[in-house]
């Protein structure tokens, strides 16, 4: 069976501990947790967990039966294979020397980017997007050097129905 | 509305949720507990270790059918509570255990006798609370109450702060819960067993294979209706022992790892094979690939995660073991089914076959065999007795010879495999099932990782009986050291160990012994006759093995037979 990525989102109630047993669980049975966003939803008493993780199809059902199998989790959505949309939020601090600053711009423009924090030898960029638009940014930026990146994983919900 | 004290609320909670019995031990975090406890009608059963405190809950839950309730204190008084709850956890037994904890404020400082219990405890309890606030106390004990009981059951822990069991609130109690993120489900899809009546239609070899969740919702009735009106002979997993009778001729006896020939055989020919209330455990199946390779499978679960996890199930069924089977029952009632007999005829000769050509056996010669003493056993208590065992060679042969009636009779760390938890989960149970004889059947290694308990045992006038099958090895390993490693014991002998006799006096209770096989029934009679606590301490064949053997990992048609 081969191994795929799934996009998760959990609704878990927001009381102190319950990422501890998420975490927990998946670290206990060997699973693999790719990327992990956590907050608030709309009504305090509910955080939702947006989690990226791999497996065969017989894993990631054991996934979902587990997380759905912990009293604190409310409900578990596979959004792989649905209708969704998807960001991540990414910050880069990208080396800017004189001679590359308007390059670099350029790019970011195109990205739809922003210049948060500037320096003499360097930028920091806000960029949102989806998995391959951030790692398309990263790849034309890597020869310029990036120093550091920060990236939030992502968060995703499903589209409404037309 | 009254205002009373979280100790206060505690109590009264345990007197709303029917608790009538608590094992456990003080200390200084709950001591507040206790001053309340003590102007209850709860009994209280003070055991001498904590680990002790919650296997006996254990116990005292199968044999009773109720929630077993602990009360321990915090720090070492909680984490000697770990193995019980591991244990009762892997086997789905309802337990609500009681911590004592520092008070909130000094949570964190690593302040004496601090740990974090909820922490260590939240991969091995089915749901855990730290209560924070005296207000939320109740509906906690309430959840927990109804949590550990519902469901696949299991245990859950409640964390005391000893600010909160003095803190004061109005109380009333919280009525009915409903939990939005718990909701098991009983009611089985009946598409789902509708297909289950078609397979055993046009099944050939079908086999029921039942396990410890048959036991726990109390299918035994409806399972054994269901198999006799099939013609489908039945195996089960250790846990699941007794909820089939070990007497009908429809029973395979065990299977896996140490099953019987016929129960390994049939499992790996059938081509149904109807699981309810398993989880396909690695000892029961050996190698997944080639276990009921030529099968379609059933599984019938309330947890849908034992469903699907370890092998691949053509109908799963999530609901109830007992609501499922009696459906199923009831649509085989309006099934042809008049001619079922004649259609089983060739596999039950089969199985016969098995049956004939390779039973269990053993050879009774100069010394005594372990499994001789259980044959007596079962014999002398014509098997009736209440068996509780240790782990190891011990437990093999207790679930192999002593052939379970009824469900609740043998009580047995099955998933964690806890060596020391027969002596207390006996006293458990005698407490739970009082008027019924409790026998422990033991080795002499396990033995002492909770002999303590006979001192329980004694104080309390509770009359359980120890069986030492003493070989001086620890036997299990030392078996598997013969096989596959060369006869190279490492470490599994014990050069010195103390008089069983003697240590049984010592803690006021009877000691007996049998050094030759005449004397095996003698000794049986009285210890079992004795109105109190006795260890019987059987001096054993010392390289005896238990078999059939599969060795770990290997197909389970392989066994390595005597």
């Amino acid at each position: 069976m081969t191994e795929k990525r799934h996009l998760l989102s959990i609704l878990v109630d927001n009381e102190p501990g319950v990422l501890s047993r998420i975490v927990g669980l998946f670290s206990g049975r060997g699973y693999n947790i790719e990327s992990l966003c956590v907050a608030e939803t709309m009504d305090p008493a509910i955080s939702r967990i947006t989690m990226t993780t791999r497996g065969n199809p017989m894993i990631i059902e054991q996934i979902k039966k587990q997380l759905n199998k912990l009293v604190n989790v409310l409900k578990v959505f596979d959004l792989t294979g649905q209708e969704y949309v998807q960001r991540e939020m990414v910050l880069i601090k990208v080396t800017a020397v004189q001679q590359h600053r308007a390059e670099i711009l350029r790019i970011t423009d195109i990205f739809r980017g922003q210049v948060v924090d500037v320096g003499q030898d360097h930028f920091t960029i806000k960029i949102t997007g989806d998995n391959e638009k951030i790692s398309a940014i990263l790849s034309l930026l890597r020869p310029f050097g990036i120093r550091e990146i920060a990236r939030t994983g992502s968060i995703a919900l499903f589209r409404e129905k037309k | 509305m009254s205002k009373l004290t979280g100790a206060q609320i505690l109590m009264e909670m345990l007197k709303e949720e029917g608790v009538d019995t608590i094992f456990g031990y003080p200390g200084g975090a709950v001591i507040d507990v206790y001053d309340e406890l003590e102007k209850t009608d709860i009994n209280h059963y003070l055991v001498r270790h904590e680990q002790g405190a919650v296997h006996a809950a254990d116990g005292y839950a199968r044999a009773s059918g109720k929630v077993g309730v602990c009360l321990v204190t915090s720090g070492p008084g909680a984490t000697n509570t770990v193995t019980g709850i591991a244990s009762a956890y892997m086997d789905s037994i309802p337990l609500v255990v009681f911590t004592g904890q520092v008070p909130t404020k000094l949570i964190g400082n690593d302040a004496f006798q601090e740990v974090d219990i909820v922490g260590i405890t939240r991969p091995c309890t089915k749901h855990n609370y730290l209560v924070s606030d005296v207000k939320n106390l109740a509906r906690k004990v309430k959840e927990a109450f109804h949590i550990a009981r519902s469901g696949r059951p299991g245990p859950v822990l409640v964390d005391l702060p000893k600010d909160v069991v003095n803190a004061t609130t109005n109380f009333s109690p919280p009525g009915e819960i409903s939990l939005r993120s718990y909701n098991p489900t009983y009611e089985p899809n009946i598409k789902q067993l509708k297909k289950v009546v078609s397979l055993i239609r046009t099944a050939k070899k079908p086999v029921v294979f039942s396990g410890g969740g048959v036991v726990l919702s109390k299918a035994h009735e409806e399972l054994t209706e269901f198999a006799r009106k099939g013609q489908i002979p039945v195996t089960s997993t250790l846990m699941g022992l007794g909820a089939f009778p070990g007497t009908d001729p429809l029973w395979l006896g065990m299977l896996g790892m140490h099953g019987t020939y016929r129960a390994n055989m049939a499992v790996t020919d059938c081509d149904l094979l109807i699981s309810v209330g398993v989880r396909f455990d690695d000892r029961v199946t050996g190698k997944t690939d080639e276990f009921a390779s030529q099968a379609k499978i059933v599984q019938i679960d309330i947890d849908p995660t034992s469903i699907q996890k370890n092998v691949q199930v053509s109908v799963p069924v999530v609901g109830d073991c007992k609501i499922s089977l009696r459906q199923l029952n009831e649509l085989l009632e309006t099934e042809e089914c008049s001619d079922r007999a004649e259609d089983r005829q060739e596999w039950l000769a089969q199985i016969d076959e098995w049956k004939r050509t390779t039973p269990l056996a053993y050879k009774q010669e100069d010394i005594i065999k372990p499994q001789y003493v259980i044959d007596k056993l079962y014999e002398l208590t014509k098997g009736d007795a209440i068996i509780t065992t240790e782990v190891g060679q011990n437990q093999m042969w207790a679930a192999q010879y002593y052939h379970f009636r009824e469900p609740g009779r043998f009580i047995t760390s099955g998933g964690l495999g806890v060596m020391g938890f027969g002596l207390p989960a006996a006293i458990g149970a005698q407490v739970g099932a009082p008027g019924n004889l409790v026998v422990d059947v033991a080795g002499d290694g396990s033995i002492q990782m909770n002999i303590q308990e006979m001192a329980t045992a004694v104080q309390y006038n509770l009359p359980v009986k120890v069986v030492i099958l003493n070989n001086c090895f620890l036997g299990m390993v030392r078996q598997w050291q013969e096989l596959f490693y060369n006869k190279r014991y490492a470490s599994t002998q014990f050069h010195h160990t103390p008089d069983f006799v003697k240590l049984a006096e010592a803690y006021g209770a009877k000691g007996l012994r049998a050094k030759t096989p005449d004397e095996v029934e003698k000794v049986l009679s009285e210890g079992l006759a004795h109105p109190g606590a006795v260890i019987m301490d059987f001096v054993v064949e010392q390289e005896e093995c238990v078999y059939p053997m599969v060795p770990a990992g290997a197909p389970i048609k392989n066994m390595l037979l005597v």
